[in-house]
């Protein structure tokens, strides 16, 4: 048998029904479902008089519209309500395990997904949200698709994908010291483009990913979509079955010894081979700093603001034109120039606890610059529960930090956290589009402990140099 | 699902590369239960200015493009959320077709999902196509999907363009992919026994 990457042995476990020339149909381990993008597809099932195929392995929170404020205050946006309220009746009779606002185990999909032991190494896991890709961490094919497709899954338990092509990206040798997760992957983004990954699942591998933690690498594949890749995937280690071992929804005692003799299995076998290799090495790798509209205008810390003019395709030259009018920054100028408005700590990429430690870590004993708002939103209803219980909150509050309940937040500004527009933000989230945190707000993307340097020192710094 | 089969209409260009949908329909507008309406909130941020007037520069408040049913744009279309609401918003404003040298998996299987046609065409055709509506603004394209065929009435455009025969079907016949998966029940069924 010719050698297989752990994508295809994934697929080739889950394939129900191939036929030449139409798209696969693949089973699905784990749906998860929140309030926005749920309700037309619970429409098409109710019109068509079709069911919940598989309430046992659908999963239900919300996060994307949820107030971040005290959990004694109401929703008050009336449309937010009537979406949340919307995905609660819906749930009524199917017997979808549901965790309100007000549950322990509320968070952000992605965040909640592994954090309770629903996400496991091989799993096929989807979610009607692109960042369901962060699920790939653990060695799972685990991808966003759009509503049709959530109705889909939630009549069948399948989906059906025609199957993507596969890159490796290989990080070698070590990390440098200072350089994080979120660099990593920013840097990446930069080095591929935004599009590209199209149409491929990436595996990360090599040194630098294997000596990152669970949260860490979630971070990463949690941006492969910014990459333009279908999902991102990291073959399951040592560190991933201590990190599945003992949390509430895993399998546990002989069956968890079982499982992981599975899950050993998992890894890309040597002689197999990728449509496609990127190659990076990690001692090139700096703290970075989006400068532009999308994940992919980014730069390193001690670089300075491109000018246009430096590019050499017309419509990248347009683009970048077009980013820098929007963003308000003058072409050269140094990134650790560039001053903050508000700080926002959170989103499915940097809310675990390990990037609110990381944060903490940066801010103690220290205050948040008089000119700069920052706030602190918790992945989950657990993260933050857990860092209360270790005092990070008191760390964050005493340095004049917001310390706020979980959701998706100013990640995508559903909620009422936004920027005003103008207002600059150094952010851990994801994307830096144009209004993505609030109409005419402007978005630096950075790893938690470079927002956190941001928001005492009211600009970019490089924290290497602290 | 309504079938796509044929379509003419107006081509209005949108000359920039990497179109996300949060710029196709901005988060804030997706709080509805509905999948219809979302129209009005299409490319909301760069169709009206900050006091809600319409922007007179973008090109979908240009009289010379008026009720397009056909986008132009640059690579990478649709990238980032996989929120369908973007095809929903598309369609809802009279959009069916969009032509461009890339699209964002989700957002393009989204279209299909939808009855909107994504025809992926080589980049330096659809920057001449650009350039050709530009020149002539208000340019009707004929979209022959049977036979994967692009053209405008003097035969000045003249493109054909790839589609995956399954797909080309469903949008054909406006078929439900869930309908098609259920007649494979017996074999979801058997895949859960040995589960």
């Amino acid at each position: 048998m010719p050698s297989k990457t752990m994508f295809e042995k994934i697929w080739d476990a889950h394939a129900v029904h191939e036929e030449p020339g139409q798209p696969s149909i693949i089973y699905v381990d784990l749906h998860l479902i929140h309030e926005v993008t749920t309700p037309q597809a619970f429409e098409g099932l109710r019109l068509a008089g079709r069911k919940v195929r598989r309430p046992d392995l659908t999963v239900a929170t919300v996060d994307h519209n949820t107030p971040t404020w005290d959990l004694s205050m109401p929703v008050t946006d009336e449309i937010s309500k009537r979406q949340l309220d919307a995905l609660e009746d819906n749930l009524k009779d199917t017997g979808i395990v549901f965790y309100d606002r007000y549950s322990p185990n509320q968070g952000i999909v992605h965040v909640i997904g592994p954090d309770l032991g629903y996400t496991q190494p091989g799993k096929t896991v989807v979610c009607g949200d692109s960042h369901t890709s962060t699920h790939g961490a653990l060695g799972c094919f685990a991808l966003g698709i759009g509503t049709s497709e959530v109705e889909h899954v939630l009549a069948t338990q399948t989906l059906r994908q025609f199957k993507p092509k596969t890159m490796e990206v290989r990080l070698n040798g070590p990390l440098p010291s200072g350089v994080v997760a979120k660099d990593v992957i920013l840097g990446i983004i930069g080095q591929i483009g935004i599009n590209g990954g199209i149409g491929h699942v990436i595996e990360y591998t090599g040194e630098a990913i294997r000596s990152l933690s669970m949260d860490g690498r979630m971070t990463i594949c949690n941006m492969s979509i910014e990459g333009g890749a279908r999902a991102g995937m990291i073959a399951p280690d040592q560190t991933t079955f201590d990190y599945v071992n003992g949390r509430q929804f895993a399998p546990k005692g002989q069956d968890f010894e079982a499982a992981v003799d599975e899950w050993r299995k998992l890894p890309t076998e040597l002689g197999a081979t990728f449509d496609k290799l990127v190659e990076i090495e990690a001692a090139d790798l700096e703290p970075f700093v989006t400068w532009g509209t999308n994940p992919g205008m980014v730069t390193k810390i001690t670089n300075r603001v491109p000018d246009p003019a430096s590019f050499s395709q017309a419509h990248e030259r347009e683009a970048a034109e077009r980013a820098l009018t929007y963003m308000g920054l003058e072409p050269n100028t140094p990134i650790q120039d560039i001053k903050i408005d508000r700080v926002f700590l959170g989103a499915c990429t940097n809310s675990r606890i390990e990037d609110l430690r990381a944060a903490a870590e940066i801010i103690k004993g220290k205050h948040a610059h008089p000119d700069v708002y920052a706030m602190v939103v918790p992945g989950s209803a657990r993260v933050k529960a857990e860092a209360e219980a270790e005092g990070l909150d008191r760390i964050f509050t005493d340095a004049g930090f917001d310390w706020r309940v979980a959701g998706c937040s100013m990640c995508l500004g559903m909620n009422p956290d936004v920027l005003q527009p103008g207002q600059r933000c150094a952010s851990t989230s994801n994307r830096n589009f144009e209004g993505r945190q609030g109409k005419g707000g402007r978005t630096h993307l950075v790893s938690p402990p470079m927002a956190a340097a941001a928001a005492i020192a009211g600009h970019f710094v490089d924290v290497r140099e602290l | 699902m309504e079938p796509f089969i044929k379509l003419s209409g107006v081509a209005a260009p949108i000359n920039r590369v990497n179109i996300d949908t949060d710029q196709i329909i901005p988060a804030i507008n997706l709080k509805r239960i509905e999948r219809t309406g979302y129209g009005q909130f299409l490319f909301g941020s760069w169709r009206f200015k900050e006091d809600g007037s319409p922007d007179p520069d973008f090109v979908l408040n240009d009289p010379k493009y008026q009720n397009p049913s056909i986008l132009v744009a640059g690579r990478n279309f649709g990238c980032g959320s996989s929120r369908e609401h973007a095809p929903w918003a598309l369609e809802d404003f009279g959009i069916r077709c969009i032509i461009a040298p890339s699209f964002a998996d989700i957002f393009f299987s989204n279209c299909f999902q939808n009855g909107l046609l994504p025809v992926v065409l080589p980049e330096e055709q659809v920057q001449q196509l650009m350039e050709k509506l530009e020149k002539d603004p208000g340019t009707r394209l004929n979209v022959d999907l049977d036979a994967q065929r692009i053209w405008d009435e003097d035969e000045e455009v003249v493109l054909t363009f790839e589609v995956d025969p399954f797909r080309k079907e469903c949008l054909l016949n406006g078929l439900d992919e869930i309908g098609l998966t259920m007649q494979q029940d017996d074999k979801i069924a058997a895949f859960e026994n040995r589960h």
